[in-house]
């Protein structure tokens, strides 16, 4: 029976008073009832829209069909086929503009909740799946990965599981990227991520932290330590600055410098010895997810005031729009159609307030999205003790600097051949943010699955080539 | 894990430890840095690498205990472990090619001008150091200094050793006697590289200073470690630590590091107060 409902089932959530005092997940997920009437809101079409949408085309009818057959185990299996970290993506993918947004329920009412559904099923099967990995053996064939990010991770398990012998190197002190540095608690508990990872590490795959590629090790050296294949999962970890006055006050962080005091040195925590500025007026530049997750975070640290100050209008947003929701309800102010001009310190070097100009939208720019331009004679002032500036990143260009043979684009982006990921270097590929530039987790992880597939199809076919030196 | 191998106390308060680390070891210059994490609540804090030795694979730091994470490491002894280790970062010190150097060193920053000192010593560049304390107490590696120097000089504050003075007393008498150098290295608190690289700016002696402001990942990831260089914005992990001292916005790098100073300040009465509990206990 198909359940005529036009509305979604909503997740529980904390309460929006209650959760800006704690760091822990605010949405609960499904009820095994709630999910089951969810998926009974499948119309189960033939032709699929819903799968054109998602970057790695998960079999959604399918799965859902299985949660309707109270087959839980089955719907992960079938998620699993496509995705790496249905966990993850179940909580973090911008469902609205993938999946969801194609799905026919929509025409009429909401969509089907996919997102939340993978989540539930994502859940179900860490909460009662018990059984051992499956170990392939190994090839001998060793394969390095640079970055331990959704690219790196997703690289790392389809070649594990073709018997190759897969080494990560991390240069953080912890695995999993921007999943871990980035992304808070709140939305995506640490303990999802440590589950993924340990089991890759259970699959027999290696992590060596602390070891930064194009530093410690350079590309060339893996080569000689036996690699065969190196794929570059590095992200793009290096933050933007508007080039305003004020930006090197005290109280002026980068996003990924606040997210990463907090995340990954965990400043929230009174035992950490890593400190942050306790600010009471925050100023969040910027609109993306990035953006709200630094604000969201400010104000469970204890800000009295945080707004969110980005350039076009609320429609524009590039946030996921559930993030928007609930960092609404959490009172945060989002001050639209508005740019920051300069930042203005007091004596001792410390911001104390910024000035701001208000923007109207004009023409449709390369982008395909309204040209802000800024309105003359609307500056004025906010007095904020707090600047975080999340305008975007691009990659770091450690490796490529230390890398000559390998190619990058004018935005510091590598350079591959489609659907690949083979560089301009030969036998090393990459994926994931370090090519596309700041992008999403879903992608990253598209991008490590077909370079997995094309290294294996490259290093099958040089063994071919190649006689064995007996 | 990486093993600390040697711990040898220089004077009260400052430590050198030799750590096990063969991958950092292998591409280390002089002039770069290494971060480490001593414990899983730890911070990640920055160490000037003092030694890469190549032979029993071991990275030499040398630190000064000056807050609660220093304290916490100056308690791990001979043969325990650092739970992170990280490395080598920032660029190499620039030394070829130099034929007469003044190389000079204040209070800690020592440290970090003795292996570009001895780099320099090794190549045949003509070297001249100059070392500056508060006081006799304070004074460490002056033996190591002048077995590299070709002229060598100590100085102190209320010359308890050495000269009478601060360094660029010293350096100033050496420029207005036509002494020369092609360069200056200058290395030690914010307040002498900047008093150092406004009398060679008179003289027009390029001088480079090596800058240690708060770094979180040290690659270039955070933007916590930016300062003003020739009215760029530059990243001193990644594009440093060494500038040019000419170019650097000093007043704003002294305003920079005071950021976390009253939460340095409790963390660290907090770690002494712990520290003498468990002595009591004892
Ligand atoms: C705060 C924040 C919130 C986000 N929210 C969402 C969201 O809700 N939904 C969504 O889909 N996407 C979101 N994103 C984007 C998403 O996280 C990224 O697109 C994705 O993580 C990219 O994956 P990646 O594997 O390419 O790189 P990363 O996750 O960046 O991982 C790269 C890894 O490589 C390591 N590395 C870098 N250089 C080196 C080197 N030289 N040697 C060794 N290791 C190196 C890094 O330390 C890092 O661990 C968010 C990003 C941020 C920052
Ligand atoms: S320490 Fe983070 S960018 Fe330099």
């Amino acid at each position: 029976m198909i359940n005529k409902s036009m509305i979604k089932n909503h997740m529980i959530t904390q309460k929006p008073e209650k959760r800006i005092h704690n760091y822990r997940e605010v949405s609960q997920g499904y009820t095994n009832e709630q999910a089951l009437d969810e998926a009974k809101r499948c119309l189960e079409c033939k032709n699929k829209p819903c799968v054109k949408g998602c970057p790695v085309r998960i079999d959604i009818p399918g799965f859902i069909h299985r949660i309707v057959e109270h087959d839980i185990e089955g719907a992960y299996q079938i998620i699993r086929a496509s995705s790496l970290l249905p966990a993850v993506c179940g909580r973090v993918c911008p469902q609205e503009t993938q999946c969801e947004e194609l799905c026919v329920r929509k025409l009429k009412g909401e969509s089907v909740a996919i997102g939340h559904l993978e989540r539930f099923v994502a859940d179900y099967h860490s909460q009662n799946n018990t059984d051992k990995p499956i170990i392939v053996p190994t090839n001998g064939i060793k394969i390095a990965i640079v970055g331990s990010g959704p690219a790196g991770l997703s690289c790392a398990n389809d070649l594990v599981k073709k018997g190759y012998q897969v080494d990560i190197y991390e240069a953080l002190h912890i695995p999993g990227g921007v999943l871990v540095y980035g992304i808070p608690e709140f939305r995506l508990p640490k303990a999802v991520v440590e589950r993924e990872i340990s089991a890759l590490i259970k699959q027999g795959v290696n992590i060596y932290t602390n070891v930064i590629i194009g530093k410690t090790l350079t590309i060339d050296d893996l080569f000689t330590m036996g690699y065969r294949a190196v794929f570059l999962g590095t992200g793009a970890g290096l933050p933007k600055f508007m080039g305003i006055p004020g930006e090197m006050l005290n109280g002026v962080y980068s996003a990924n410098e606040y997210l990463t005091r907090i995340n990954l040195m965990k400043a929230y925590d009174g035992v950490s010895k890593t400190p942050i500025q306790s600010a009471q007026r925050v100023a969040v530049i910027g609109g993306g997810n990035v953006a709200l997750d630094a604000a969201r975070w400010a104000k469970r640290l204890g800000a009295k005031t945080v707004s969110i100050i980005y350039r076009r209008s609320r429609t524009e947003l590039p946030a996921r729009y559930e993030e928007v929701v609930h960092a609404e309800e959490e009172g945060i102010i989002f001050r639209m159609q508005t740019n920051l001009q300069r930042i203005i310190g007091d004596d001792f070097g410390f911001v104390k307030k910024i000035q701001c100009v208000e923007m109207t939208l004009g023409e449709l720019d390369d982008s395909g999205r309204a040209r802000p331009i800024e309105k003359p004679g609307s500056e004025h002032f906010i007095d904020v003790d707090s600047v975080i500036m999340a305008i975007g990143t691009t990659p770091n260009p450690l490796i490529s600097q230390s890398t000559i043979d390998l190619k990058t684009n004018q935005k510091g982006c590598i350079i591959t051949t489609n659907n690949t990921g083979l560089t301009t270097k030969d036998m090393v590929y990459a994926g994931g943010d370090v090519v596309t530039g700041s992008a999403t987790v879903i992608l990253a992880m598209g991008a490590g699955r077909e370079a997995a597939q094309a290294i294996d199809e490259k290093v099958t076919s040089d063994i071919f080539k190649k006689p064995p030196n007996i | 894990m990486f093993k600390i191998v040697l711990k040898t106390i220089l004077t009260p308060s400052v430590s050198l430890m030799k750590i096990y680390a063969p991958n950092v070891v292998k591409h280390a210059k002089p002039g770069q840095f290494i971060v480490l994490r001593t414990d899983s609540d730890s911070e990640r804090i920055p160490f000037t690498i003092a030694e890469a030795n190549q032979d029993d694979q071991t990275i030499a730091i040398i630190f000064q205990v000056v807050g609660a994470s220093t304290l916490k490491l100056n308690q791990l002894k001979e043969n325990d472990y650092i739970l992170d280790f990280a490395g080598p970062l920032g660029k190499p010190s620039q030394i070829d090619g130099l034929k007469k150097v003044c190389v000079i060193g204040g209070g800690l920053g020592c440290a970090i001008a003795y292996p570009i000192a001895k780099a320099l010593h090794n190549q045949k560049t003509y070297v001249h150091s100059i070392i500056g304390f508060r006081k006799k107490e304070l004074v460490f590696l002056s033996s190591e200094f002048k077995d590299i120097s070709d002229c060598f000089d100590l100085v102190t504050d209320d010359g308890s050793a050495g000269k009478m003075g601060l360094v660029t007393t010293l350096l100033k008498a050496l420029l207005d006697q036509d002494n020369t150098f092609d360069e200056v290295f200058a290395i030690g608190p914010l307040v002498m590289m900047k008093a150092v690289s406004e009398l060679t700016k008179q003289y027009g002696i390029k001088t480079i200073v090596s800058m240690n402001p708060i770094m979180i990942d040290g690659t270039g990831m955070c933007g916590g470690c930016r300062i003003t260089v020739n009215n760029k914005m530059r990243f001193a992990c990644v594009d440093g630590p060494e500038f040019d001292g000419h170019q650097v916005d000093f007043d704003e790098a002294i305003l920079r590091n005071k950021m976390y100073e009253s939460a340095e300040r409790k963390a660290y009465d907090h770690a002494c107060h712990l520290l003498k509990e468990v002595q009591n206990d004892q």
